[in-house]
């Protein structure tokens, strides 16, 4: 097994079981947790594919990672204030109650 | 002859009477019918003064205007007036002086009453005015709104369906008129009452129709008819012709008095003038083909109507018949006059230019005084309407002369007009018309006679059933004509005797414009 | 151009102005109104007579008529052309509607004197003089007509003059709308004549419809039934004159026009408007003859048959029936349909001169006649009814003298009563007619009818005891000069009249000629003249002695007694006394045909034209309710039910969107796998 493919089972592993966490959790900040390792998996696949890549020397891949954990970071922080304004609001961070927009 | 845009000025004069009466305040409200009297009047005086400046003598068209208005729909602001034209704006400016003059019980919503009354002169001047089918059908439609206007809000009791049976009768024909002119102006291009004839004249007509609208298994001839059937039936309706004539009785009887003289002195020449300005010059040979049903309409016009008079108990509906057995002989001038074959084979082109020009001459004139007399006689019914608290049977009364004698003697003198006694206006013209259609149409003409008979017959009822006999005792305290009353009447009356000694009054006037008409008809 | 026949108008227009004044003049102004018409009819007599002294004058030289036309308005490029025409005709009949006229008026003055309506009642007869006088002045058919419809408005107007009483105002319109069935056909003829002759001017110096050329043209030119067109011409025109002088069978209106007061019933209904109808024959006469002039013609004119006929038959017929009549006016108003029949009769067979002579003489005896009625009546107070009077000659002996003339002259007594010459001279040219005997022979049996019922008249009224009269308390006077004057004058003039036309001084139908006039006894000689006057003399006093023997030396009976001709044959009697039922014939056919047709139009109108338009308006409400309940019922119901659907729908596909953040990441979810999947499918398919 040559080694892309190592690193890409471990990116694929960490972001089945982010998935699942998104998924199936009712908190929403383990949903969120959840989403940040679905988002680590795919850096984990940047840096891989960058480094087995036909053009290692240039550093794309670790500036997609780089941005992507800039992103993330930011994602996470309006993630968690979205969620303190809904649980500020429905007294609940439980997912399945909140359906409001419930067609 | 003038620059000066006469016409156009003409039918803004009582558009603008019309608006400014709207716009007076509450408390000159009585003052509305004042306002429209004069506005009529200065009407009345432009087209006096349009006669004074009228050339007699050339039967072309005058004072013309002429713009261009919307080329991709053949429309032209297009005017001018000929003798016949002319004699109808006398008659309408006349006619409606008369009726605002007659309306004086019009006691609510006077303003809007009178504007209407206005609206529909400008309607009529416009209607007689224009050469151009685009505005002359606007103008045709705008004299239509007020007229049912004026019915259904200030008629009798039966007011709403009379003018709604009046509005349908006349929209249908307009609609008939309409496509007619819209099928002309798709074959030819154009809404031009003088090209079309020109092209009628050339033969281009037919052909023009049929070529555009080939409709499988018509022959030309048959499209040709079947356009004139819907023109016929737009002007027919208007006079009207019996069959197309129910919608006249109740709605004359409906109206308030002051709109029946507008309907029958004004509208109904309308109808007659359509079929000069537009059937004989364009529709010649089809009235032609269709001639012995026409002359038989004209004749059962002329004698049912008549007779239908007889039967009458109600004033107002005696002479809405009558109103329509004087228009069937104008009809049946006109249809006589399209007639060229037969009889007219053994005539000399003299000969035969003189009968036809006697005919439409008397058509002509016969239009002026029916009007003129009409309107008389449905004023005199207003006067008594006044007296009798609205009562207008024919048995009702009884032994007035004694009561009202200057009453009965104008009214007198204006039922004699009506019946055609010599000396008064309405002789002349009937001999005309009875002289131009006997050697054209020999049989038609005959018949017709029996209508001037039974004329004579109810005229004389009404007065033997109104006026005379033992006075009907409920009414012994009516009061004759005021002052006032006897002023107005006196023009109308003096007119029907000075156009009874002088007929060249008019005569002199349609002359030339009738022999141009009759050099149309020729082809 | 001689002045009087240039300003020949005045004569028509002069009393045009008196009734023009007058019918502004206020009510109670009488003799204002009396003096102006009576004045403007002297005028008018004075210039009647100049003009008559100018035809004496210029009769001989440049041809009869004398014209004046010009054009009154433009037909086309020509002028329809009216004027005036001063023939011997014309000046005749103007001098006596003038002079007759002038007497009447005078007479009404007195007649007239308690009316409220004095000054209308001259108005109207002013009016009718105007239209009379232009009748007679016309050079044209349509001015003659024109005058003739006004003659025929102011006899309406004065029949019904007293309004207030219903059966004058009924009389009235019987009598415009009779005439006017005559006048219509008259109207056609005219305009007839016009379109073929081109001309409505009798005399044009050669162009008019009655001369030579325009003639010849008519007269040559065949119609419906081989007629010639100058025969239907004078047909048409000549029913005009059937309705206008009261000849069968339009006879009906004449006696009812009795109505009016009796200086109307002698002015219009026996001196002038009736006989407009004789003159407008003898006008026209060229036409009628289909000959130039105003002789008989040599051939048999098929027109002239028709007018010979028509007058016999009316002569007898309305003599038969004054026979039977108790109303004073309406024996002689029976009387005057008879005695036009006689001049009707006198211009079929003898010519122009003939029929006027009687009509002139006729004028006046007649116009005496019920101008003395007219005097009984007023002196009775009011009554009408023969029997009801008696004995009147003691009491009015200056109407009963002038009565007696001008019944005389009526009976056509010999030598010295004028009826004796003009009758004479048209039973002579009755018995010299080759179309047939009959006329003649139903002109004698007439001659004989009328010395019958005259002489009953009189009887009734004048000879007998005035007892009832002094029963009643009121005695008849004698009427005063005013109305006395005018009947001794006319009295004068209906014995001398008669010598302007004997055999022996043919004057009258010589100046008609215009040709010279010479005394010569010998006419008297001329074939059956002499017989022909022996036996109508003979019929005149058997006739008068019958009625002596049936009513006279008897004491006058009771007013409700049977007539001595009833006692007779009650069957004939009735059947004379309601004028063979003509009236009830017409009221239960013409009169009743009329009513059902125009209920007829009217229900024509209301029901079949209305109906046919009520049928198709409700065929189109029906229509469109028909569509309102397709666009309800079916249109809309589908488009709900798909609505319906499509709501189902919506509400199946919206359970996706339950708003819940991890459903829909699920989907996304799914929905990538699912992509990825297809692609990976995809790129190895």
């Amino acid at each position: 097994m040559t080694a892309p493919v190592n690193y890409l089972f471990v990116s694929a592993i960490i972001f089945a079981i982010g998935l699942a966490g998104a998924l199936v959790r009712r908190n929403a900040i383990l949903v969120l947790v959840g989403i940040e390792l679905m988002l680590n998996a795919a850096n984990l696949n940047f840096i891989a594919f960058w480094r087995y890549g036909p053009h290692p020397e240039a550093l794309t891949g670790v500036l997609f990672a780089l941005f992507s954990i800039g992103v993330a970071a930011a994602e996470a922080a309006v993630g968690l204030a979205l969620i303190i304004a809904v649980h500020r609001h429905f007294k609940t961070t439980n997912l399945d109650r909140i359906d409001s927009m419930r067609g | 002859m003038t620059a000066f845009p006469f016409l156009s000025v003409l039918t803004a004069v009582p558009l603008i009477g019309a608006i400014t009466i709207l716009g007076l305040g509450d408390r000159q409200k009585s003052r509305a019918r004042i306002v429209a009297l004069l506005f009529s009047l200065i009407a009345l005086a432009l087209t006096l003064i349009l006669w004074h400046w009228f050339d007699s003598t050339s039967g072309e068209l005058q004072f013309q205007e002429w713009h261009a208005w919307i080329p991709s729909l053949g429309a032209e602001y297009r005017l001018g007036i000929d003798g016949l034209g002319l004699v109808m704006l006398l008659l309408s400016a006349l006619v409606v002086t008369m009726s605002i003059a007659a309306s004086r019980q019009i006691r609510e919503r006077e303003r809007l009453y009178f504007s209407l009354v206005l609206f529909l002169e400008a309607g009529l001047f416009g209607t007689f005015t224009a050469l151009n089918f685009f505005h002359w059908f606007i103008f045709w439609e705008l004299s239509l709104i007020p007229a049912f206007f004026l019915i259904q809000l200030w008629g009798g009791p039966q007011r709403v369906s009379a003018a709604t049976q009046f509005f349908v009768y006349m929209m249908v024909g307009s609609v008939a008129l309409l496509l007619a002119f819209l099928a002309l102006f798709h074959c030819t291009g154009t809404f031009d009452f003088l090209r079309l004839s020109q092209l009628a004249r050339e033969g281009q007509l037919v052909p023009d129709l049929a070529s555009n609208l080939a409709w499988h298994r018509f022959t030309p001839d048959q499209i040709a008819l079947f356009i004139f059937g819907g023109v016929f039936l737009g002007f027919a309706v208007k006079v009207p012709l019996i069959p197309f004539h129910t919608w006249l009785p109740s709605t004359y009887a409906e109206a308030p008095t002051g709109t029946t003289m507008l309907l029958t002195g004004a509208m109904s020449k309308m109808g007659v003038y359509g079929f000069l300005r537009i059937v004989l010059p364009i529709f010649s040979p089809q009235v032609r083909s269709m001639l012995t049903p026409l002359l038989w309409l004209a004749v059962f016009t002329v004698v049912l109507s008549a007779f239908a008079a007889l039967a009458q108990k109600d004033l107002k509906r005696m002479f809405a018949y009558s109103s329509i057995n004087h228009l069937g002989y104008c009809m049946l001038g006109i249809f006589a006059v399209a007639s060229l074959i037969g009889k007219a084979a053994a005539l000399t082109t003299t000969a035969l230019t003189t009968t036809q020009t006697a005919a439409l001459d008397g058509v002509i004139l016969q239009m002026f005084n029916h009007g003129l007399t009409a309107a008389a006689l449905f004023w005199f019914v207003a006067l008594l309407e006044a007296r009798s608290g609205g009562l207008r049977g024919l048995n009702d009364f009884g032994g007035l002369r004694r009561v009202v004698p200057i009453f009965t003697g104008l009214m007198g003198i204006t039922l004699f007009s009506s019946l055609g006694l010599p000396g008064l206006n309405g002789f002349i013209g009937e001999f005309l018309i009875f002289r131009g259609a006997f050697p054209l149409a020999t049989w038609a003409a005959s018949l017709s006679l029996l209508g001037l008979l039974v004329t004579a017959i109810f005229m004389l009822t009404i007065l033997q059933r109104v006026f005379s006999g033992p006075l009907n005792e409920r009414w012994s305290s009516m009061p004759d004509l005021a002052v006032t009353e006897r002023l107005a009447l006196l023009s109308p009356i003096a007119l029907m005797f000075a156009l009874g000694i002088f007929p060249q009054l008019i005569l002199g006037v349609i002359n030339s414009t009738v022999i141009r008409l009759v050099q149309q008809v020729r082809f | 151009m001689i002045w009087i026949v240039h300003n020949l108008w005045l004569i028509p227009a002069m009393p045009v102005l008196a009734a023009g004044l007058s019918a502004f003049a206020r009510r109670k102004n009488r003799l204002f109104a009396a003096s102006i018409a009576i004045g403007s009819m002297s005028l008018s007599l004075l210039l009647s007579l100049i003009a008559f002294a100018e035809v004496l004058r210029f009769g001989n030289q440049n041809g009869t008529e004398q014209v004046f036309n010009f054009g009154w308005f433009q037909v086309g490029s020509e002028w329809l052309k009216v004027g005036w025409v001063l023939d011997p005709l014309t000046a005749v009949m103007l001098v006596m509607v003038t002079f007759v006229g002038l007497l009447i008026f005078i007479y009404s003055i007195g007649y007239m004197a308690h009316d409220d309506n004095f000054a209308r009642f001259f108005c109207f007869l002013s009016l009718f003089a105007a239209a009379m006088l232009g009748l007679v002045i016309a050079n044209s058919l349509l001015l003659l007509f024109m005058c003739w419809e006004i003659v025929g408005l102011t006899s309406y107007l004065l029949i019904g003059f007293w309004y207030q009483k219903p059966s004058a105002a009924a009389a009235a319109k019987k009598a415009f709308v009779t005439t006017r069935i005559g006048d219509l056909a008259f109207l056609l003829g005219m305009v007839w004549l016009y379109s073929q002759a081109g001309t409505l001017l009798f005399y044009d110096n050669g162009a008019g419809c009655l001369e030579h050329t325009a003639l010849v043209k008519l007269i040559t030119q065949t119609t419906i039934f081989g007629m010639a067109a100058s025969t239907g011409i004078a047909l048409l025109i000549f029913c005009g004159a059937v309705g206008k002088s009261g000849q069968v069978p339009l006879h009906v209106w004449l006696p009812d026009a009795m109505e009016g007061p009796t200086p109307v019933s002698a002015l219009i209904h026996a001196a002038t408007m009736v006989a407009a109808g004789v003159f407008l024959v003898a006008r026209v006469y060229p036409l009628m003859s289909g000959h130039v002039g105003l002789h008989l013609p040599t051939t048999s004119a098929p027109a002239l048959k028709v007018v010979t006929w028509v007058g016999a038959i009316t002569a007898v017929f309305a003599a038969s029936i004054a026979v039977a009549q108790n109303d004073i006016k309406r024996i002689l108003a029976y009387s005057t349909v008879s005695q036009l029949g006689y001049m009707m009769l006198g211009l079929g067979v003898g010519g122009v001169a003939v029929g006027m002579f009687h009509l002139i003489t006729h004028a006046f005896f007649k116009a005496l006649l019920f101008l003395g009625a007219g005097s009984v009546i007023h002196g009775c107070h009011e009554e009408q009814d023969i029997r009801r009077m008696g004995g009147l000659r003691k009491l009015m002996p200056i109407t009963f003298a002038t009565y007696a003339v001008g019944m005389l002259a009526l009976c056509g007594f010999p030598l010295f009563f004028s009826g004796f010459w003009s009758k004479d001279a048209i039973l002579h040219a009755a018995s010299t007619w080759t179309g047939s005997r009959i006329p003649f022979y139903l002109a004698a049996f007439g001659v004989l009818l009328t010395a019958f019922y005259m002489t009953r008249q009189v009887i009734y009224v004048f000879f007998g005891e005035s007892h009832r009269f002094e029963k009643a308390g009121t005695l008849p006077h004698e009427s005063p000069t005013v109305m006395t004057l005018p009947l001794v004058i006319l009295a004068g003039f209906s014995m001398l009249l008669g010598l302007i036309g004997t055999p022996a001084w043919t004057w009258f139908s010589t100046f008609l000629n215009g040709q010279q006039v010479r005394f010569d006894l010998r006419g008297f000689a001329e074939s059956g003249v002499l017989a022909v006057m022996l036996s109508s003399t003979a019929l005149v006093v058997i006739g008068i002695a019958v009625g002596w023997f049936l009513y006279g030396n008897k004491p006058a009976p009771d007013p409700a007694a049977p007539d001595a001709l009833e006692r007779f044959t009650p069957q004939i009697f009735d059947l004379l006394r309601n004028g063979w039922f003509v009236d009830s014939l017409y009221g239960a056919t013409v009169v009743r045909f009329t009513a059902w047709f125009s209920r007829v139009c009217d229900w024509l109108d209301r029901r079949v034209f209305n109906g046919a338009i009520q049928l198709i308006s409700s065929l189109t409400l029906g229509a469109s309710r028909l569509s309102r309940s397709t666009d309800f019922f079916v249109v809309n119901r589908t488009f709900d039910q798909s609505c319906q659907e499509a709501v189902l729908s919506g509400r199946l596909l919206s359970r996706l969107q339950d708003g819940r953040v991890q459903s829909y990441l699920r989907i996304i979810g799914i929905a990538f796998a699912g992509f990825v999947l297809f692609l990976i499918w995809g790129h190895h398919g």
